[in-house]
């Protein structure tokens, strides 16, 4: 069955991309991730979509795309002003809204 | 139907006063000193408007009598109550009270009115109330010469009489109870007009406190005599009149005893506070730190009888509800008995002459209110008229003394004797008023108290009778010392005192007070005497009788007329003379010697009466007088300061004291503490979990994605 | 329904809303206009008095029980909400007493600013303040009367918080918390009325269907929830604590408007929405919360006599007085309910003049400790002879306003109505007849301690200012009421009557 591979690789992606976010040490490198997380959910998209013999997946795809490059535009943004702001990038220095 | 004009317009009579207060308040400071005239004029235009009431009434009580009332103007008076027949209907003649009405408030289908009922009870005490108040208001203009506070004593004065009226002529018992706390409100004013002195403002306290707690039972009572209209006609009223018929209409029928009984014992609780009766007496005699004219005329004439007028006013309701007609004992004659003894010991023991007098306003208070308890009702009031006038004639008098002879002190003892050659005026108009109080013959206080204690024999209550001659030898006792100590003997208050009010007349010897002082007195010595005359069986005048007692048909309690005989006003004289002489023979031979004695007219006479007996009699005379003087007075007044004062300083106390403990131990601990408590739990419990919020990203995502394993995980075991 | 046309169709709107027009020029003025602003503001307050002044001269007085000026718009289509504003003879006192008492309050402020200094946003909030006080009293619909009801929460809330004295967050925090606990079950029991009591928000819709299929349990509960709402603000024992916290913290204006409007929301919410909606419950509840207003008068009392600060004295009076009110209340008599009225009117015009007077103290000694004041009648005399007639007036004294709340309500409860424990009822007569002369007591020792006497050494040489000008604008017409209603009570009874009578037929009187 095809389908399995592309899962398997989907699961491995998105493994990696959710150990990125919670361990990489740079906010650049955690921005990187979630996109690894995102061509994961995207790659599951297509899949299924082909298995299924719909094109609602890859429309779908297109709109997470378009979404992750979006995310990507305004969160590096963030994270320049951050940088500015603290002279750090790293995620554990962010700690403002400890309770 | 004729119109009487002054019973018409009688409510312009509380009226013009409160104008007067009014006015005093708010420009008193303009007229300065002058402000006193404001007052004195319109207490006179109450007093000539009392007098033509008093004229008109009596010509329509003269209209009346021909006129038998018909069933429906009888009904018509009590406010459409039809009156159930008992015994005789119309046949005794009918004189309707004049009543005006117009509604106060109205509250779910209930109107409450407020107006004037003005019938002979009601003219009689405007009457006393205006004369009286101007006489002390003339007074007082010397008396308080250069008083710092002039205008506001006599503002408060014309509030006083403005209100003491307006309890007088109300047509409803709600109305009467405004009247009732207004007066109490310009007593503590006045009792307290020194509030410098810490004393004086305790006193003040104390009284309205001691009141008040009577006006437990005025507040419950006043509502019950509203229910009990209801109970008998369907709508509730606190119009007096429907009050009064509905009380007569109940008893006749044997129907809501325990109600009447009841409003009758609250009510009494009210008197017993406002009219000094033991044991809520305890505030008149520290009312005396309040001036003097404020003692004559409030603590002695008029605001102290305010709870006889009450018993007056609904006494339907206590004769139905202590059955006054079946029994030889009730709660009212009782209370009424032990005050006239209580009183009159504890006026043996007192130095200061204003104690003496306020003791013996309790006792004579006494009698009034235990003549109300054995149906004396006509007595009663008759005694109340007599009393105002010679003891507002007592107070003035020993204000005079005071003002005049004493350098402002009242302390007999160490201040005052020997006064008779000084101001032998002011001597004269005292002895009447004391010869009217002790009951001496020809007196006003002659024919009332007689009265009280005839109609209490011929009603049956026989032991109240006794005590009331007991009664009139103490009184007579008392004041013989206490005339002896004030205007007798040598002068003993030659050393000059502190200043008491800011004057300084101590270098003076002293002198005679001057005429605006001495005419009051003249006034009030000729009331005290001649004001007897209204109700005279020896010289077979009735007047009294005809004019005030209620003739209205069945909507009140009706009086059968007691039968004189010669021999009441025999004992009751005897009782006097015994009293005056035990007094004096005590007194001359163990405390001030011959000397005095035989200076006094009045001292052989006493002692030519007793003479024969004395040496016989000499150990009766220790053991009697010494021990009424002695033990029993001291340990009743031993008792009065440190059980009955002691109970109400300690419920004072322990008032406070609890709540203290309430407030910090309940209050701020418990109840506080609970929501305090609350509020930490949460804050805790809000501080632990708050550390779950890092702040960190990377922790945050841990939680998440080990969360969504753990799901997974959970997911996998539960399908598979 | 009778809805108004024309200007009478505005005339709530305005007397509602007109306070948000001054606060949003008011936040147009800088900061340093002082007098400016001063002006602004007493103009709003006096627009807004005006028109409860056009109400009160508009208002048809022989039909007070219905609804007048009736305004309804649709507001929230989805949940059945309107914008539903009338008034009648219950709520006309009310509000006209609102706006009354905000204006004499600014006058008081004109010269008596708490510190920190800062008139703006002091009057902004007391402006906000009025707009939901006012709201309050003329919504006839549940969640527009829950907005209003909460919208008064904020600016006091700061109001204590920024000008009140040393414990002030404690306070301030205090009465937030309690109030809004509140005002949560208050919440849930207004939605459980929507979805039980046929999806509407409507007080007179609710009012009208009171035959709606709920079960005596399902009352039970609503009313509980509505219960513990109301009784929090009015406060009942044990609801209290908060406050003579807040009332002693509070700057003067704070604990006027406090004691004398923001209480009665929570005695008002029981005769407009919770007895009429809920009567069968409400009878039910009624000898609990008569127990409850019995031990808040003695209690109360007991509180006051304990106190050496003036002010907390006043505040735990409230406690007293408002339990008058509540035994008025729960008589559920036509007779009681009027007497509530009056009594809450009563005790606003009397509790809210002691407060004046506790802050005037305050200015003058700089301490409201009664062990260290004294003499006030030597040093101040006009200032000490209004305490004296207050006292008089709190304490009941016929002849004036406290009279009138204060001896119908006994009245009443010699016989309840609703088929109520008559027995108990009679209990709580005497209990609440005992009352009066606690009330005697505390208010007198307060008097004696304040203004009898000669002032203590400490302050025998310093110059306390007598009545100012300021406060004698803002104090007279106070005076002058307190001293009118109680001569001629018949000017309030016969507005609440005609309402008070219609809302107390589903008692059976």
């Amino acid at each position: 069955m095809i389908l399995n591979q592309f899962l398997l690789l989907s699961a491995f992606l998105f493994c990696t991309g959710a150990y990125g976010v919670i361990a990489r040490r740079h906010t650049v490198l955690v921005l990187a991730s979630i996109e690894l997380m995102l061509t994961a959910v995207n790659i599951n998209l297509v899949a299924f979509g082909a298995s299924l013999n719909s094109a609602a997946g890859q429309v779908f795809a297109l709109f997470v795309l378009t979404i992750a490059a979006a995310e990507v535009g305004v969160g590096l943004a963030i994270v320049l002003l951050i940088y500015r702001n603290l002279r750090s990038a790293d995620p554990d220095d962010l700690a403002e809204l400890k309770g | 139907m004729k119109t009487y004009w002054f019973l018409d317009h009688a409510w312009l009579v509380p009226l013009i006063p409160a104008v007067s207060f009014a006015v005093i308040l708010l420009l008193g400071k303009r007229f300065g000193p002058r402000a006193a005239w404001i007052g004195i004029c319109s207490v006179g235009a109450s007093f000539v408007l009392a007098v033509g009431s008093v004229i008109q009434w009596i010509q329509h009580v003269g209209d009346s009598t021909n006129a038998s009332g018909t069933k429906s103007a009888i009904a018509s008076a009590f406010g459409g109550i039809s009156v159930a027949a008992e015994g005789k209907t119309s046949d005794s003649k009918f004189v309707a009270p004049i009543v005006h009405t117009t509604t106060w408030l109205q509250s779910g289908g209930t109107k409450l009115h407020v107006g004037i009922q003005i019938d002979g009870l009601a003219v009689l005490l405007m009457f006393v109330v205006t004369t009286v108040s101007l006489l002390v208001h003339v007074y007082s203009t010397e008396y308080l010469h250069g008083d710092r506070r002039f205008n506001h004593y006599f503002a408060a004065l014309s509030l006083f009489t403005a209100s003491m009226l307006l309890l007088v002529v109300s047509s409803s018992t709600l109305e009467l109870l405004m009247g009732w706390e207004l007066v109490g409100l310009c007593s503590f004013l006045l009792i307290g007009h020194w509030w410098e002195e810490e004393a004086n403002s305790s006193a003040a306290l104390k009284a309205f406190f001691t009141t008040r707690t009577g006006d437990i039972g005025l507040l419950t009572g006043v509502i019950m005599t509203f229910f009990v209209v209801q109970r008998a006609t369907g709508h509730g009223s606190f119009d007096i009149l429907a009050v009064n018929a509905s009380a007569m209409k109940l008893g006749a029928a044997h129907q809501q005893h325990t109600l009447l009984l009841l409003c009758a014992l609250a009510l009494l609780l009210a008197i017993m506070g406002k009219s000094g009766q033991f044991p809520l007496h305890t505030w008149l005699p520290d009312a005396m730190a309040g001036p003097t004219p404020v003692s004559a005329l409030i603590h002695a004439a008029t605001m102290v009888v305010a709870g006889v007028y009450l018993g007056a006013r609904v006494y339907p309701i206590f004769y139905q509800g202590f059955h006054i007609a079946k029994g030889p004992f009730n709660i009212m004659a009782i209370v009424g008995g032990i005050t006239i003894i209580i009183g009159a010991a504890l006026a043996f023991v007192q130095d200061d002459i204003k104690k003496v007098l306020a003791y013996s306003t309790i006792s004579q208070l006494g009698y009034m209110v235990m003549a109300l308890g054995v149906g004396a009702w006509t007595a009663a009031i008759f005694h109340l008229f007599t009393h105002a006038f010679f003891k507002a004639d007592l107070f003035l008098g020993a204000g005079s003394v005071s003002h005049s002879g004493a350098h402002h002190s009242f302390d007999m003892k160490k201040d005052m004797g020997g006064l008779r050659k000084y101001m032998p005026r002011t001597f004269i108009t005292f002895l009447i008023a004391t010869a009217a109080l002790i009951g001496l013959p020809l007196t006003a206080g002659f024919f009332s108290k007689d009265e009280i204690l005839a109609v209490a024999g011929a009603n049956g209550f026989t032991f109240f009778k006794v005590v009331g001659l007991v009664g009139a030898v103490m009184t007579a006792a008392y004041m013989t010392r206490c005339v002896y100590l004030t205007f007798f003997g040598e002068y003993r208050g030659g050393h000059a005192s502190p200043a008491a009010h800011g004057h300084d007349e101590h270098a003076h010897a002293p002198h005679e007070s001057n005429n605006t002082i001495l005419i009051p007195l003249y006034v009030l010595s000729f009331l005290a005497i001649a004001s007897g005359y209204l109700l005279a069986p020896e010289f077979k005048i009735n007047k009294f009788t005809d004019w005030v007692t209620p003739h209205i048909g069945n909507g009140f309690v009706t009086f059968s007329e007691s039968k004189f005989h010669w021999a009441d006003p025999g004992i009751a004289v005897a009782a006097g003379l015994i009293g005056i002489a035990i007094a004096y023979t005590f007194y001359w031979t163990k405390s001030y010697g011959q000397d005095a004695a035989a200076k006094s007219p009045m001292l052989r006479a006493g002692k030519a009466f007793l003479v024969n007996k004395y040496y016989l009699d000499h150990l009766y005379t220790d053991i009697i007088v010494g021990g009424i003087k002695g033990p029993i007075a001291n340990a009743a007044y031993w008792v009065n300061q440190n059980v009955i004062d002691a109970v109400l300083r300690y419920t004072g106390k322990g008032a406070v004291v609890s709540a203290n403990f309430v407030y910090n131990f309940i209050d701020q601990r418990a109840v506080d503490g609970f929501y305090n408590g609350t509020a930490l739990i949460t804050g805790e419990a809000g501080g632990e979990t708050r550390k779950l919020q890092t702040g960190r990203l990377q922790e945050y995502a841990w939680v998440i994605v080990g969360s969504v394993g753990v799901f997974v995980l959970a997911l996998a075991i539960w399908k598979g | 329904m009778h809805l108004a046309t024309g200007f009478d169709a505005w005339a709530l709107t305005l007397t509602t809303f007109t306070p948000l027009v001054g606060l949003a020029i008011l936040l147009l003025i800088p900061r340093a206009e002082e007098q400016l602003i001063k002006v602004v503001t007493l103009l709003t307050t006096l627009v807004t008095f005006g028109f409860v002044v056009y109400l009160m001269s508009a208002f048809d007085y022989d039909k007070s029980s219905q609804l007048q000026f009736q305004v309804k718009k649709n507001w929230i289509p989805a949940l059945n909400v309107h914008y539903h504003l009338g008034l009648d003879g219950i709520s006309l006192p009310l509000l006209a007493l609102s706006a009354f008492i905000v204006v004499l309050c600014v006058i008081y402020s004109w010269n008596h600013f708490p510190e920190p200094h800062n008139p703006k946003a002091f009057f902004a909030l007391l402006l906000l303040l009025e707009v939901g006080m006012n709201g309050t009293f003329v919504a006839q619909d549940l969640i527009l009367f829950f907005i209003f009801f909460e919208l008064v929460l904020l600016p006091m809330y700061f109001m204590i918080g920024v000008w009140g004295g040393p414990n002030r967050e404690y306070a301030s925090i205090k009465f937030f918390l309690f109030t809004l606990f509140g005002s949560a079950l208050m919440l849930l029991s207004f939605l459980a009325l929507y979805f039980k009591g046929g999806h509407t928000f409507d007080i007179p819709e609710l009012i009208a269907a009171n035959k709606h299929g709920m079960t005596h349990g399902v009352q039970l509960l609503i009313f509980g929830g509505m219960f513990l709402g109301f009784a929090i603000k009015v406060p009942m024992f044990p609801f209290h604590t908060w406050l003579p916290d807040a009332h002693t913290e509070a700057p003067t204006v704070g604990s006027v408007l406090l004691a004398a409007v923001m209480l009665k929301l929570g005695t008002y919410g029981f005769i407009r929405i919770a007895l009429p909606i809920l009567p069968k419950a409400a009878s039910s509840w009624a000898p609990w919360i008569g127990l409850l207003a019995v031990i808040g008068i003695i209690y109360g009392a007991l509180g006051c006599l304990a106190q050496s600060d003036m002010k907390r004295l006043i505040a735990f009076s409230s406690v007293a007085h408002m339990g008058y009110v509540m035994l008025a209340i729960s008589t559920l008599t036509a007779f009681g309910i009027n007497a509530a009225v009056f009594g809450m009117v009563a005790h606003g015009l009397i509790t809210g003049m002691l407060f004046f007077i506790a802050g005037s103290v305050q200015h003058g000694y700089g301490t409201r400790e009664m062990s260290r004041l004294g003499g006030l009648l030597t040093q101040a005399p006009k200032m000490g002879w209004i305490l004296g007639f207050c006292a008089m007036a709190s304490l009941g004294l016929p002849g004036l306003a406290g009279f009138w709340g204060e001896f119908p309500a006994i009245a009443s409860s010699f016989q309840p109505g609703a088929g109520l424990n008559e027995a108990l009822f009679r209990g709580f007569m005497v209990v609440a007849a005992i009352g009066t002369v606690f009330a005697a007591g505390y208010l007198l020792w307060m008097l004696q301690k304040v203004a009898f006497g000669r002032p203590k050494p400490e302050f025998a040489e310093s110059h306390v200012h007598d009545v100012a000008t300021a406060e004698w604008i803002a104090w007279l017409p106070m005076l002058v009421l307190i001293v009118v209603l109680g001569i001629f009570p018949n000017i309030m009874f016969h507005t609440t009557n005609g309402a008070v009578t219609a809302l107390t037929k589903v008692f059976g009187g």
